[in-house]
C-alpha cells in the first residue's frame, strides 16, 4: 500500500511521505493526496471543484502542473473555479453557468478574459432598486489597515451616514471575515476600527452595540435568530435592557416593540408568540432586521441581506435599506449578487482574496469592473472617496 | 409546540396523581408528617436542582455539585471546630461553594474545556479534599440550636425549617429564569450560542456566573445536609449530582439547552421525593431507591426521542395515507 502510494505521489510530480498523517500537512498538500485517492481507484474523470481556492499562488502553480499531467496521461479533467487566470492557464475547452443554466461553451483559445466576464455577467441591470439621492453626512465608520493574518490584509475604507457601500467580491475572498471583526466577532492582528470618530475596542460586540453598530450577519438560521423563540422574543433580544423595569423585562413593552417592527416590515406571520422557525425564509430575514433596526443603530452592517428570500421581499429589503439611509443611517452591505450591488449601492468595494482591489463610485461602477477586479484581470483604482 | 400536555403539565400532573395514589394505598403517605418527612429528604436535591436548571438550560452541566456540597459541609465542621463561630463556618462553607463553582466556570469558560469532561474531574477532586480535610472521622459535635433546625419541624406546623429557603429560592430562581433579562439570555445561550454572541449576550460571563451561583447553592446544600445529619462527614451527599440531574431532565429541561420551565423541575422534584417515600413506607430498601432515580434519568432522555420519532411516524403515515385515498 505504501509503495503503491509512493508511485501516486511520484506520477503526480511531488514529494510526500506516505507515512505522514494527513492531518499535519499543507492544505495544497492534502489536496494532492485527494487527487492521488482518485487516481488510486484509476478514475479517468476527475472533477476537480474550486480546488485552489485556499492555495497559495505557487501551491496552485503546483496544482495546475498536477492537472496537466493527469491530462497527458489520458485522464478527462473538470476544472471548476472562478479564477480566470487559472482557467486560461490549464484548460482547453470552457463552460460558463449563470442562475443553474449553461451560457456558453467554447474553446479557450477562442476567447477573452473580457467576454467571458460579459458571459458570468450577462444579465442588463434593472431598475428594480429604488435609489433616493443622498447627500452623504459624517463618516460613522473608519477603517484603517484592518489585518488579520492568513484572512484580509490591509483593508482600509469609511461609511459616513446616509450612505450605502457595497462589499463586492467572489465567495470567500475575506468581506464576511472583514465585517465580523469590525462588530468584534472576531479578533484581528491589526489596524483600527472607529465610530464616529472614537475608536471602537476590538472583539467586543456588545461595545458595538452600545456604539450604534448593528450586524445582520450572514447566516440567519444560525447566527441571526432563536430559532425556537417567538417572533416577539427574537425581535426584543438586543434591546432587553431598554424594556424591563428594575431587572423585569415588561412583556407588554417587549410584544408593542415586536408589532410595530412586524407592521413596519410588513411581516407575515401567525401571532408574535409564533416560532421563527415556521416563517419563510423572507420572513425570518425581516425579524433579523426588525431586532436589528430596534437597536436604533447608526451603521447597520448588512451581510447578504437577500440570500435565499424571495423576490418580492427582496425588492422590500432593498427598500427597507435605500430608507433607512435616506434617514442618515450609514449601511455596509455585503452582497454576492451583482445587480443588488450596482443597483443599490452609492460606493462599491471589491475584494479579492483577502485585499481590497478597487473602490468605485457608483458611476464607475459597472458589472465588468466589479469583475475584473473581483477575479482579479485588473486592478482599477477608483476615484472613490475612501482613502 | 402547540400540544396541550406539554412535558411540564404532564410531570405535575404525574405528581398530583401520584400523590392520590399514594393517599388512596398508604393512608400515612399523605400525613402531615411523611409531607415534612418528604420536603427533608429532597431538600438538598431540589437547592441544587435550581441552579442547574439554569446550566443546563444554557447548555452545560456540573457533576460536581454533590462533591462541592460535601466539601463545603467538611468545611463547616473544620471551620467550627478551628474558629468554635457557626456564623464564620457557614460563611466558610458557602465560600467554599463559591470558590468551587468558580474553578469549574473558570475551566468552561476562560480556557474553553467541556463543562462534562471538567466537571467529572472536580466530582474526584472535590471528593478527595473531603477525605483530606476530615480524614476518616467525622465533626457531630455542631452546637444543638442548629442542628435542631435540620430535624425538627417548625413549631405548629410539619413543615421543616428548610421549608421557608426552598420556597424562597424557588420562587426566585422561577422570576429570574422567566421574567428577567438574565432569564431570556439562559434561553438564548441554550438555543444557539453563536446567535447570541452576535446579538451582544456575553455568553462567557452570563456561564461563569452560572457556575458560581450553582457551586454557592452546593454550598448551602452541604450546610443543610449536615444540620440534617447533625454531622460533617466527607463521605457526605454522596450520589446526590445524579438524583439532581435526574430531576432536572425529568423536569422537562433539555439536556441541549434552551428549553424548560423552573415549575417542571420542582414538580419533578416533588416527584421524585413523592415516590421514593411511597415505596420506603411499602418497605422497600433505601438502596433500592437509585433505582428510581436512573428510571427517571433514562425516561426524561428517552420518552423525547421516542416521541418525536412517534410523531414523524405518525405524520409521515398520514401522508401516506392521504395519497392513498382516492
Amino acid at each position: 500500500m505504501r509503495r503503491d502510494a509512493a508511485v501516486l505521489f511520484g506520477q503526480l510530480g511531488v514529494d510526500l511521505d506516505p507515512d505522514r498523517p494527513a492531518r499535519g500537512l499543507s492544505i495544497a498538500d492534502q489536496q494532492i493526496v485527494e487527487i492521488a485517492k482518485a487516481l488510486s481507484t484509476d478514475a479517468r474523470v476527475i472533477v476537480m471543484d474550486e480546488p485552489t481556492a485556499a492555495l497559495s499562488a505557487s501551491e496552485s502553480e503546483r496544482l495546475l502542473d498536477v492537472a496537466r499531467r493527469l491530462r497527458d496521461g489520458g485522464a478527462a479533467v473538470v476544472f471548476v473555479s472562478h479564477r480566470l487566470d487559472e482557467v486560461f492557464a490549464l484548460c482547453d475547452r470552457l463552460t460558463v453557468m449563470r442562475d443553474g443554466a449553461t451560457v456558453r461553451t467554447c474553446p479557450v483559445a477562442g476567447t477573452d478574459a473580457g467576454e467571458v466576464v460579459r458571459w458570468m455577467v450577462g444579465r442588463e441591470l434593472t431598475d428594480l432598486f429604488p435609489k433616493t439621492g443622498t447627500t452623504p453626512g459624517d463618516v460613522v465608520l473608519r477603517v484603517r489597515g484592518l489585518t488579520t493574518d492568513g484572512v484580509f490584509d490591509d483593508v482600509s475604507f469609511d461609511v459616513r451616514a446616509g450612505e450605502i457601500v457595497a462589499f463586492a467580491g467572489l465567495v470567500g475572498s475575506g468581506r464576511s471575515e472583514v465585517v465580523r471583526a469590525v462588530f468584534g466577532i472576531d479578533r484581528y492582528d491589526s489596524g483600527s476600527v472607529e465610530v464616529l470618530g472614537s475608536p471602537l475596542p476590538p472583539a467586543d460586540p456588545r461595545a458595538a452595540l452600545a456604539r450604534g453598530v448593528a450586524l445582520v450577519p450572514e447566516d440567519r438560521r444560525q447566527q441571526g435568530l432563536f430559532m425556537p423563540a417567538s417572533v416577539a422574543r427574537n425581535t426584543a433580544v438586543v434591546v432587553l435592557s431598554r424594556l424591563a423595569r428594575r431587572g423585569v423585562v415588561r412583556e407588554r413593552a417587549e410584544r408593542e416593540l415586536a408589532a410595530h417592527w412586524a407592521q413596519r416590515l410588513q411581516l407575515r406571520h401567525g401571532g408574535l408568540d409564533q416560532p421563527v422557525e415556521r416563517l419563510s425564509g423572507g420572513n425570518q430575514q425581516k425579524v433579523v432586521l426588525a431586532k436589528w433596526l430596534a437597536t436604533d443603530p447608526r451603521l447597520l452592517v448588512v451581510d447578504e441581506p437577500t440570500r435565499g428570500i424571495d423576490v418580492g421581499t427582496k425588492a422590500e429589503v432593498h427598500r427597507l435599506l435605500s430608507e433607512q439611509a435616506g434617514r442618515g443611517l450609514a449601511v455596509l452591505m455585503v452582497s454576492s449578487e451583482l445587480p443588488e450591488v450596482l443597483g443599490m449601492a452609492d460606493r462599491v468595494l471589491v475584494m479579492r482574496e483577502g485585499r481590497l482591489m478597487a473602490t468605485l463610485d457608483r458611476g464607475e461602477a459597472t458589472q465588468e469592473r466589479v469583475m475584473l477586479a473581483a477575479t482579479g484581470q485588473a486592478s482599477v483604482a477608483g476615484e472613490g472617496s475612501a482613502a | 409546540m402547540s400540544r396541550v400536555l406539554s412535558w411540564d403539565r404532564s410531570v405535575f400532573v404525574l405528581l398530583v396523581v401520584t400523590v392520590a395514589v399514594g393517599a388512596v394505598i398508604d393512608p400515612d403517605f399523605a400525613g402531615g408528617s411523611n409531607l415534612g418527612f418528604v420536603l427533608q429528604d429532597i431538600g438538598e436535591i431540589m437547592l441544587i436542582a435550581l441552579p442547574m436548571t439554569f446550566l443546563i438550560m444554557t447548555g452545560e452541566i456540573d457533576l460536581s455539585v454533590a462533591s462541592t456540597a460535601a466539601l463545603a459541609g467538611c468545611v463547616l465542621g473544620w471551620a467550627w471546630q478551628a474558629s468554635g463561630s457557626m456564623a464564620v463556618a457557614v460563611l466558610a462553607a458557602v465560600g467554599t461553594g463559591v470558590v468551587c463553582g468558580a474553578v469549574n466556570g473558570f475551566l468552561v469558560t476562560r480556557l474553553g474545556l467541556g463543562s462534562l469532561a471538567v466537571t467529572i474531574g472536580t466530582l474526584g477532586l472535590y471528593r478527595g479534599l473531603c477525605y483530606a480535610l476530615l480524614g476518616d472521622t467525622t465533626v457531630a459535635d455542631f452546637p444543638a440550636g442548629w442542628t435542631n433546625l435540620g430535624f425538627s419541624s417548625i413549631p405548629g406546623t410539619p413543615l421543616p425549617y428548610v421549608t421557608p429557603l426552598l420556597v424562597v429560592l424557588a420562587v426566585a430562581f422561577g422570576v429570574v429564569l422567566h421574567l428577567t433579562r438574565t432569564g431570556r439570555w439562559v434561553f438564548a445561550v441554550g438555543q444557539s450560542v453563536e446567535a447570541a454572541r452576535f446579538a451582544g449576550i456575553p455568553v462567557a460571563r452570563l456561564k461563569f456566573r452560572l457556575f458560581v451561583v450553582t457551586g454557592a447553592v452546593a454550598g448551602l446544600a452541604g450546610i443543610v445536609y449536615d444540620l440534617r445529619f447533625a454531622s460533617a462527614r466527607p463521605d457526605g451527599a454522596l450520589g446526590f449530582e445524579l438524583a439532581v440531574i435526574a430531576s432536572v431532565l425529568f423536569g422537562g429541561v433539555s439536556i441541549f439547552g434552551g428549553v424548560g420551565t423552573m415549575w417542571g423541575v420542582v414538580s419533578a422534584v416533588l416527584f421524585l421525593g413523592s415516590v421514593r417515600s411511597l415505596l420506603q413506607l411499602q418497605g422497600v430498601p433505601g438502596n433500592a431507591l437509585t433505582i428510581i432515580t436512573g428510571g427517571l434519568l433514562l425516561a426524561s432522555v428517552v420518552i423525547p426521542v421516542v416521541a418525536q420519532r412517534w410523531s414523524a411516524f405518525r405524520e409521515r403515515r398520514s401522508r401516506v395515507l392521504a395519497a392513498a385515498t382516492p
